[in-house]
């Protein structure tokens, strides 16, 4: 078997900063993962149709312009409702404290703050997937 | 417990940030071929190497201009109200994303953006708020806008109009540099060419109608914060900047008619001397392309006129209260490589815009090198300086080497529909992370100097949901109350005239005047134009 | 799909069911150096396609890199306009180490979008410059997607795509040279011999034009294949490709994996660096093996 973790990186909404998701993406890449990367502009209707057609293991939001409390719960609530719920909804972006705990109630897993590691998002999938 | 002491490690510390090689001194040698007269000059004389001004700010200080906006138009008015009270001396307009973006706040894809990162501006009416009890006449507004620049424009001229002012009196910046855009900033509408087309546009009527009006602020910024490097700024900016000449040429504008309110904007980055050295090269390679290549007769038209703002990408979101340490240095740098305006970037960014405190701070820091330091008091206090000449020629050379490889990809527009320039951003983006990540790179308190279980204890300001809902009513009330038979008509006018070669920015500001709202104005010429997409590059 | 990808042991009892439900999809394989706007064209022919009420499969393919083993899959930037399309579905695919232009498993996954009733089925390589032709073993209809300035180099170009190509596209053709690209191309094929010479036509994917063109030159070729039962010739190929892969990759398998062999190679290798062997009589000696071996098994 020559399997392969699928990851989609993401920009939803207006917001056009992608040095960070650009970032990521070839850090994963450099890792081993197979990334599907979808430009900007994403509704959550939009990534959650590629994350299915895509059929990947887990799908990571970059977010620096404060519409996170909008965002991450949509996509999940999406998941849920198309049965995608196996797949790991992960993060990045300026996101205070107090949001990453409403967040991670909703089981949206790791919110990655800036000034990340890039390894260190790298290690928490590896772990996360069992590699 | 033992103390542990920090040692020296495998730090870079023979390059600049950018990764230009540096001695570990300069001396006479380093700068024997530099002739006076020919490559510095006098500040005011070519090629203002030594700054754009004769008297520079000894006859008057840099514009203390603040970058701001959140929330409804009424919430930044009274920010406007508190800057100036404070001695601000110009306004810049930050706009939230759906309005960079051409969109309406009621929009779909605006939920959850409304007012975030700046203010929410959907119609003329939300610019009459914004500007209430704000002489527009006096004050000089720098807008940041590009895809729909002409329509946030006309927007501002019809509320001047509406305050009795005259578009002749109006002084202030669009950005409207679509260009950098495509290259890094991300908040495009239409393809290149309709979008250069509207620029020539812009810039055919303001020199009719609003001559003070600088039309293009050509925007390094936006690619120094996507993460290029100081020569990368340097370059991609200044070709940028001779590619929209070249289209103003074409388009039959005489050159010395447009090319004086062409104006730059710079970032201010980490690397003291680098900073300083890009300022100068910038100021000396623009005054000869444009005397050399585009045979500009007028003195203004060589005048490279900067803003500079501090860069935002390097605040940390770790003990914060460093930010305004390492603002000051870029602030000085910005005021030492001479800059005309400058914005400092306040403490809490990372986190979210800036509350009054952290803004009054920003403000304060610009006044402290104004007035105490006392490096206003000499001109380009750093001219000579065998390290800053020398760097200064460097980076003018490595421009130049950018220029040849762009003039033979067939120019800007082709490297960028290319993905040439996104891509060398990209990678020097990626470089500089992984120098972070090894640590060859020092980011205090990010990567070394880390205080443990470090808890945010700054106050954050949060936009709430009621700017979008009170943005939603404003907006829905204002599509009852107006003339809607009127409204279709001057948006088919629009449409009609986006098909000719007619100046669209008269169509646009009969709309605008009709309360036609920003996305309904975009969306008829996004029909004409089309919409970009970007050449995916990592 | 992800096991089909994978090679899992599920795979082939997958495929072994979905197998007699294909043969209704049109396949189309869309070639070309890089930043000759494949993607913007897949997308927009799509969107014809869709227009005409067919379903439609895309898959794009991207580079694995050959150091990590991951890739960076980045063609869907370009086609954002379908991804909420219901009759469209999209599936990115990494070379793993092929290098032909496609990934291993590009003909297995248009089977299955076959086996699920789409009516066109769309193939993008990757195109990072090298010639990719193995995109013709598995599409019934050929695009080769040039740009005006890909006129110098398509002299050097000519051997393999010229030949692949059941239609030329010259993208961007708003550009200059794009006229003489296109006459470029005719003079080169008039010189050769052909059934049936390719098409050249002229788009400018990012506005859609000459797409509608494009579409209808794809039914014409279709129709040609099936009025001159061409069809059959490319479906054989394609087949016995197919199997000859298989079967390779069994043999492989069997010969690699078995530890005598493994041994002996090893036994070799040293011998030839040591100058007591050569690579053709070691060849020889691992092949007389294996079918000792074979016998008994």
């Amino acid at each position: 078997m020559d399997k392969k973790l699928r990851i989609l990186v993401a920009k939803p909404g207006l917001d056009g900063h992608d040095r960070g998701a650009k970032v990521v993406a070839r850090a994963l890449r450099d890792a081993g993962f197979e990334v599907i990367y979808t430009g900007l502009h994403q509704t959550p209707d939009m990534i959650v149709a590629t994350a299915i057609q895509e059929d990947v293991n887990a799908v990571g939001l970059s977010i620096l312009s404060g519409a996170h409390m909008t965002i991450f719960p949509n996509v999940m609530k999406l998941l849920k409702k198309k049965k995608a719920v196996d797949i790991l909804l992960f993060g990045g972006g300026i996101i205070p404290d107090e949001d990453k705990k409403a967040l991670y109630k909703l089981g949206v897993g790791k919110l990655f703050g800036p000034g990340t590691d890039t390894a260190e998002i790298v290690a928490y999938l590896k772990k996360y997937f069992k590699l | 417990m033992k103390q542990k002491i920090n040692k020296e490690n495998n730090r870079i510390n023979d390059a600049t940030i950018s990764g230009i090689p540096v001695k570990i001194i300069y001396v006479p040698d380093d700068i024997k071929d530099l002739n006076y007269d020919r490559d510095l000059g006098m500040p005011g004389q070519y090629p203002y190497t030594r700054g754009v001004r004769q008297t520079m700010y000894r006859g008057r200080l840099w514009t203390m201009r603040q970058f701001s906006g959140f929330g409804t138009a009424k919430d930044t008015n009274k920010r406007y109200k508190f800057l100036l009270a404070h001695g601000e001396t110009g306004l810049s307009v930050a706009f939230d994303f759906p309005t960079l973006y051409g969109r309406d706040s009621d929009e779909e894809i605006s939920a959850g953006e409304v007012g975030k990162c700046g203010v929410a501006i959907s119609s003329l009416a939300d610019m009459e708020t914004l500007f209430d009890g704000i002489p527009m006449a006096e004050v000089s507004t720098s807008m940041t806008i590009n895809g729909p620049a002409s329509v946030i424009w006309a927007f501002y001229i019809a509320a001047a109009e509406k305050q009795g002012v005259k578009s002749k009196q109006l002084r202030g910046t669009i950005q409207n540099d679509i260009l950098k855009e495509y290259i890094a900033q991300k908040s495009w509408l239409f393809p290149p060419k309709p979008s250069m087309r509207i620029i020539t546009d812009i810039m055919e009527f303001a020199a009719q109608h609003v001559p003070q009006w600088n039309t293009i602020s050509i925007s390094g910024y936006h690619i120094r914060e996507a993460g290029s490097t100081a020569v990368q700024e340097l370059a991609f900016t200044l070709k940028d900047g001779l590619t929209y000449v070249e289209e103003g040429i074409k388009a039959g504008l005489d050159v010395d008619v447009f090319a004086p309110r062409l104006s730059y904007f710079f970032n201010s980055h980490l690397d003291f001397f680098e900073e300083i050295a890009k300022y100068r090269a910038a100021r000396r390679i623009w005054a000869r392309e444009m005397k050399n290549t585009y045979k500009a007769k007028k003195p203004e038209s060589l005048l490279l006129r900067f803003h500079t703002q501090t860069a935002g990408c390097t605040l940390t979101a770790q003990q914060p209260e460093n930010n305004i340490v390492r603002t000051a240095f870029q602030g000085l740098a910005a005021v030492l490589g001479g800059t005309q305006s400058l914005h400092t970037n306040s403490m809490d960014e990372t986190w979210a815009l800036p509350t009054e405190k952290a803004v009054l701070i920003a403000l304060r820091t610009q006044q402290l090198i104004a007035y105490e330091t006392g490096v206003a008091n000499v001109i380009d206090p750093l001219g000579g300086s065998y390290y800053v000449e020398s760097l200064t020629n460097k980076m003018e050379q490595e421009a130049y080497n950018y220029f040849k490889k762009i003039d033979k990809m067939g120019g800007m527009i082709k490297a960028i529909e290319n993905g040439y320039p996104q891509r060398e951003i990209a990678n020097a983006a990626y470089n500089y992370q992984k120098q972070v990540e090894q640590k060859k790179r020092t980011f205090v308190g990010v990567n070394d100097f880390i205080l443990a279980d470090e808890k945010l204890e700054m106050p954050i300001l949060k936009i709430d949901h009621r700017v979008s809902e009170e943005q939603n009513k404003r907006i829905q009330t204002l599509r009852k109350k107006r003339n809607n038979a009127q409204v279709a008509k001057v948006l088919k006018e629009l449409k009609r005239v986006c098909q000719t070669k007619e100046n669209v920015m008269y169509p646009i500001l009969k709309a605008v005047k009709a309360y036609a709202t920003l996305g309904e104005i975009c969306a008829a010429m996004k029909e004409i134009f089309g919409v970009y997409k970007e050449p995916p590059m990592f | 799909m992800t096991l089909i990808e994978n090679n899992d042991h599920k795979a082939k009892s997958i495929l072994n069911t979905l197998y007699p439900r294909t043969g209704n999809a049109w396949r189309i394989g869309i070639t070309g150096p890089p930043g000759a706007g494949k993607s913007t064209l897949v997308e927009k022919l799509a969107m014809e396609c869709v227009k005409h009420n067919l379903s439609v499969g895309i898959v794009c393919i991207d580079p694995t890199s050959p150091f990590s083993g991951g890739a960076i899959l980045g063609d869907r930037v370009r086609m954002s306009s379908l991804f909420l399309d219901p009759k469209v579905f999209i599936r990115s695919m990494a070379t793993r180490g092929s290098l032909g232009g496609i990934a291993k498993a590009t003909k297995q996954m248009c089977d299955l979008l076959d086996a699920f009733k789409k009516d066109i089925i769309i193939i993008e390589t990757i195109g990072v410059g090298q010639v990719e032709l193995d995109v013709a073993g598995i599409a019934f209809t050929t695009i080769v997607v040039l740009v005006p300035e890909a006129g110098d180099s398509i002299q050097t170009m000519k051997a393999g795509l010229m030949e692949i190509a059941d239609i030329f596209v010259v993208n961007k053709s708003d550009r200059d040279g794009a006229d003489k690209m296109v006459m470029e191309i005719q003079s080169i094929l008039e010189m050769k011999d052909f059934d049936r010479i390719p098409v050249v036509l002229k788009t400018i994917g990012t506005e859609g034009k000459g797409v509608t063109d494009l579409y209808k030159s794809i039914l014409e070729h279709k129709d040609y294949l099936k009025v001159t039962n061409k069809i059959k010739q490319r479906m054989q190929s394609t087949i016995q490709t197919e199997i000859t892969e298989i079967v390779q990759e069994h043999i492989d398998k069997q010969v690699w994996r078995n530890p005598k062999i493994k041994l002996a190679l090893n036994r070799f290798i040293d011998n030839i660096i040591n100058g007591r062997q050569t690579p053709y009589h070691a060849a020889d000696k691992i092949y007389a093996i294996w079918k000792k071996l074979g016998r008994k098994i």
